[in-house]
């Protein structure tokens, strides 16, 4: 279950992602987008995120084993890290084309898989940066900023 | 228009949300494609979809769409329809094909979210 710490100036929040798991798909970037409600984040930024961690969590869902969303709110900067084990990335930079897929068929019929996913999320954040090890698994960090 | 009017214009069954027939209908966004409708749908916007998965709630969760009318006839199962009412998003079943849908509510008035994509970005 999500374990969340609460200071002055930082919020952290950790949440598990089951691979496979499509019917409760989703209700980590839920989590995301009410705890961003509830301090009073922009209504934008709040969107971006929404968008950003739901497209994230297809994508453990999809093609990873299991992974983790972890959540730091600090004054300037919402950091999302991503980490999952499943089978990786092998081109990045492949993967970050719109309409590159390696989707299955099952995957595609629920209405994803149309290789939107990655350029969704990089164009809903300001930065990204994705690391992955083929066979082990794929990092995603993003940084929303809620200052300009 | 209203979402009541949607339902009249479409001959519509509501199957979740029949206390919210009064919001209103700005515009609104079709597409079978999730990945699309999250790039592209806006906030408010009334999503048209043959789509009937719970994904298809939550995408409207996440994007704070303002309904979702499902087309072609479909209807989701009971955990998107338990998840719609968890999550407050009404749904409307149409026995129009997703163009005649379209075409119908354009008709009356309901403009698309966005008009057009350039270089795979909604035009401002």
């Amino acid at each position: 279950m999500a374990e969340q710490k609460h200071n002055e100036h930082l919020l952290e929040l950790a949440c598990p992602v089951e691979g496979g798991d499509f019917i409760h798909a989703g209700e980590v970037a839920s989590k995301i987008k009410k705890v961003l409600k509830e301090i009073g984040v922009s209504q934008e930024v709040v969107r971006r995120t929404a968008i950003a961690t739901y497209e994230a969590e297809m994508n453990v869902v999809c093609y990873a084993r299991r992974g983790k969303f972890y959540l730091t709110i600090t004054p300037d900067c919402l950091k999302i890290v991503v980490q999952d084990e499943g089978q990786g990335i092998e081109d990045i930079e492949l993967a970050m084309k719109e309409g590159y897929s390696t989707a299955s068929p099952q995957i595609r019929e629920m209405g994803f898989g149309a290789g939107m996913g990655l350029p969704n999320i990089k164009k809903n954040v300001d930065q990204l940066q994705i690391t992955s090890v083929v066979g082990e698994g794929t990092r995603l960090e993003m940084d929303i900023f809620t200052r300009c | 228009m209203t979402l009541k009017e949607i339902k009249e214009i479409l001959n519509a069954e509501v199957l979740v949300g029949g206390e919210y027939l009064d919001s209103e209908v700005r515009d609104a966004f079709a597409a079978d494609l999730l990945s699309d409708v999250l790039a592209f749908a806006k906030e408010g916007t009334l999503l048209i979809t043959g789509i009937t998965n719970p994904q298809v709630i939550r995408t409207a969760e996440m994007l704070e769409l303002m309904g979702i009318v499902f087309v072609r006839g479909k209807r989701p199962d009971g955990d998107a329809m338990r998840l719609a009412q968890m999550k407050k998003v009404p749904l409307l079943s149409t026995r129009y094909i997703m163009f005649e849908t379209c075409g119908r509510l354009f008709k009356n008035g309901v403009a698309g979210c966005i008009e057009k994509v350039e270089n795979g970005r909604a035009e401002a």
